[in-house]
């Protein structure tokens, strides 16, 4: 396959994780804009850290006022990290690797993006924002199940997968990295309503409350609550999880290719960290310093890949 | 309530009656209900752009991506009149491989004085780069689009050569998968000779054609200028249906004397390249040195022998208007048979007495530039204005050389469907021919085009046409 279409089809994917994100961060502010009206500013303004775009809305708005930012986050001309630009990047990525895609994912890129770009259209009101949040949630897992269910399982598959898994644990990361003091010790105050709400607010942005639930008694805790979305290869937006997923498509690609490269040795080093780390080392070490390493180390592969497999000239 | 046509109409001839051709067609169409047929129409609509078969239009800023107008009347042909045009296409494609090979060559036809020297000498679409150059298997047209036009019952007229690099084939394709999907029913009652296999047939055709330097199943790929060319979604769908890389010139270098594609694997020869970039931009070291959109030093590996190109450069001589006028000439010197379809009259405007009736006839006549396409930068003397006849007399004053006229031609009809049932519409006809060293196959049917506007002679797409499914019935 062409260099060209393995960097189209690992972004395309991107993109479509990204949006779908964005998406969910958006469903969290919501959420506690509408339980907790005092915290939404400080929420609003994490999920814009978040997403990277906080200088972008800044540059444009004085302040921070929610219905400013789901439009800024869904659909703003002004912000090129928004869904709607996001969606838009990755059906132009589909046209440029169209020959690598089955008609249906093709079609259910092209019809994510004709319907967002309807939807979108206008400014959100906010009785509409449910149903285009879902609408989101919905074209985006319609795309990943028709790559699913209908792709060889080839490199071109592999590339689309490294590029979901990639883009996925990037954004847990950085929902970590701006938000990792609301789970270290020192400014725990065990049991307050306070401090449960903060922590749902975490697991709310990666879309992991039930399933965090389910597993652990009901409890929020915070150290269980970093290693669920850190180590517990179960959840499927774990930093763990996701980057075992890398390993695993990578190492498909080295079978295919017939040779392993500097890429996996990179993603071996990175999950070996995650195989013989336990929580508690990683906050004696510092969550902080831990996920920062973590999104440096995860860019250096991102930029490795690239090279290995010749996406530019 | 169906509007007659003052025109030789396919599917009424002159008459009230559905000519033969249309028999079985008629009589399912008389039982539907034009409402059903019409959410229908909106159906395909919808089904083109959720496929994405869109052009994109130059300089529209919003909805750069525009869907080319289908009317689901087919066209339809017998076996009987479809045998007449193959055989007259292929004998024509034959003759414009020979002219090429000649011209590029010995030159006979010049010394034999049946085409002036200047002719071709002065021809921007003569490639001296091309001189004493032998393509693999001798082909210069692998790909051609004859549009043709009809006046009669049996009168066809060939209106130009597409033999650069001729579009719409992917409508024809995606045309007869709408018409499938939305009337199964009419394919099971007529039957319809298939065109599906035209990407086969163009693989097949293609990799007959590859360099002596290839010795095993050859690597094809389709050279696109890339998403925003107008056509993409045509190059993206060929190669697609082919199964073979779609490159831009950003993916290709020379390496080690071959033409090859940047791979996640490094870098891998190709040996045959569709290319759907023109002559002009194929190679920023031989021509035009601002392109970005060829491959540095294609020219060399094809002139050493280690690359097709499809169609070959230079093919452009062919089907120039200037030239297009001498090919009665040209089927006749190259087959020694009479051309099988005819030509319309033409005057070249660089000959005074052809010049003086074409000013005095301004009016009668349509009036092309010699270089144009895609429907710009003509007149169409019936339907213009005093004001534009006029402002185009300048033009013509200034530069005659630059024009050629033809007669305004009584183009036949189809119907379209219109909100108040059938209406006769202009259309024109463009079949496929694969030339390949086993011969020239021609894909039964073709693209129709059909000028939507009432008593339109334009049927380009930029200028507001439509298309039609094409049938060749089966005998």
């Amino acid at each position: 396959m062409l260099g060209k279409t393995a960097g189209g089809i690992f972004w395309m994917l991107r993109y479509m994780e990204r949006s779908e994100n964005t998406a969910r961060m958006i469903e969290a502010g919501l959420r506690i804009s509408l339980t907790r009206s005092s915290a939404a500013d400080s929420e609003w303004s994490s999920i814009l850290q978040a997403t990277g775009v906080a200088a972008q809305y800044f540059s444009q708005h004085d302040a921070i006022d929610g219905q400013k930012v789901i439009n800024f986050l869904l659909r703003e001309k002004g912000n090129d990290g928004s869904v709607m630009a996001n969606v838009e990047l990755a059906r132009t990525n589909a046209r440029m690797v169209r020959t690598a895609l089955t008609k249906e994912v093709w079609e259910a890129v092209n019809e994510c993006w004709m319907t967002l770009k309807s939807q979108l259209s206008r400014p959100i009101k906010q009785q509409d924002l449910p149903e285009i949040l879902t609408s989101i949630r919905q074209r985006t897992a319609f795309v990943r199940g028709s790559l699913h269910g209908t792709m060889v399982r080839n490199d071109i598959y592999d590339f689309a997968r490294m590029g979901t898994f990639f883009e996925r644990a990037d954004n847990a990361a950085r929902v970590l990295d701006v938000k990792y003091y609301i789970l270290l010790p020192s400014i725990m105050h065990v049991g307050t309503v306070s401090d449960n709400v903060q922590w749902e607010t975490i697991l709310r942005a990666t879309s992991s409350v039930r399933a965090y639930q389910s597993l652990h008694d009901g409890e929020f805790d915070p150290r269980k609550i970093a290693r669920f979305l850190i180590l517990d290869r179960r959840l499927p937006r774990s930093l763990a999880f996701c980057y075992h997923k890398m390993q695993a498509n990578l190492s498909y690609l080295a079978d295919d290719y017939g040779e392993r490269k500097e890429s996996h040795k990179m993603v071996d080093q990175i999950c070996h960290k995650f195989d013989h780390s336990t929580i508690d080392q990683i906050f004696e070490y510092g969550l902080h310093e831990f996920v920062t390493e973590f999104l440096a180390e995860s860019h250096a592969l991102g930029r490795q890949i690239e090279r290995d497999y010749r996406f530019y000239e | 309530m169906t509007e007659r046509s003052p025109f030789f109409d396919e599917m009424y001839g002159f008459g009230e009656q559905a000519r033969q051709p249309y028999s079985d067609y008629n009589s399912w169409f008389s039982q539907e209900d034009v409402g059903r047929l019409r959410k229908k129409s909106e159906q395909a609509e919808a089904f083109f752009r959720l496929t994405g078969i869109t052009f994109n239009v130059y300089g529209v800023e919003e909805a750069t991506e525009r869907l080319i107008p289908f009317d689901l009347v087919p066209r339809i042909l017998t076996s009987r009149e479809w045998a007449t045009l193959e055989k007259g296409i292929e004998q024509r494609v034959r003759a414009i491989n020979s002219f090429l090979h000649d011209i590029y060559h010995r030159q006979e036809i010049l010394r034999a004085g049946r085409i002036p020297v200047e002719m071709v000498a002065q021809n921007d679409a003569f490639l001296p780069q091309m001189i004493g150059v032998a393509p693999p298997g001798n082909i210069y047209t692998h790909i051609t689009g004859t549009d043709l036009v009809r006046t009669g019952e049996d009168e066809f007229y060939v209106l130009e050569d597409n033999a650069r690099t001729p579009s719409g084939v992917s409508y024809m394709l995606e045309n007869r998968e709408t018409m499938l999907h939305m009337f199964p029913e009419l394919f099971s009652r007529i039957n319809v000779r298939a065109v599906s296999h035209y990407p086969r047939s163009l693989r097949r055709s293609l990799s007959s054609c590859r360099p002596t330097i290839c010795d095993g199943p050859p690597t094809l790929a389709v050279l696109t200028p890339g998403i925003h060319n107008s056509a993409y979604f045509e190059h993206a769908f060929l190669a697609d249906q082919m199964g073979v890389e779609l490159v831009e010139g950003h993916d290709l270098r020379v390496v080690d004397g071959r033409v090859a594609m940047r791979t996640t694997r490094g870098y891998k020869p190709i040996d045959v390249i569709y290319r759907r970039v023109d002559d002009e931009f194929l190679d920023p070291m031989t021509f035009n040195p601002d392109s970005v959109l060829g491959v540095p030093g294609i020219m060399d590996v094809y002139r050493a022998g280690g690359i097709t190109i499809a169609n070959a450069p230079g093919t452009g001589i062919a089907d120039d208007k200037a030239i297009y006028s001498y090919m009665p000439d040209i089927v006749e010197f190259y087959t020694g048979e009479q051309p099988i379809l005819k030509n319309v009259p033409t005057w070249r405007c660089s000959e005074p007495d052809a010049f003086k009736y074409v000013k005095e006839n301004l009016e009668e006549l349509v009036v092309k530039e010699v270089h144009g396409s895609g429907g710009y930068g003509m007149l169409v003397g019936p339907a213009a204005s005093k004001k534009e006849i006029a402002e185009f007399r300048t033009k013509l004053e200034a530069k005659p050389g630059n024009y050629i006229a033809q007669p305004t031609l009584s183009l036949s009809t189809v119907p379209i469907l219109t909100k108040a049932g059938l209406a006769p519409r202009h259309v024109d006809l463009r079949p496929f021919a694969l030339a390949s060293p086993g011969g020239v196959e021609i894909i039964p049917g073709g693209l129709t085009r059909v000028a939507l506007k009432k008593g339109s002679l334009v049927v380009n797409s930029s200028q507001g046409g439509g298309t039609k499914d094409t049938w060749v019935l089966e005998d």
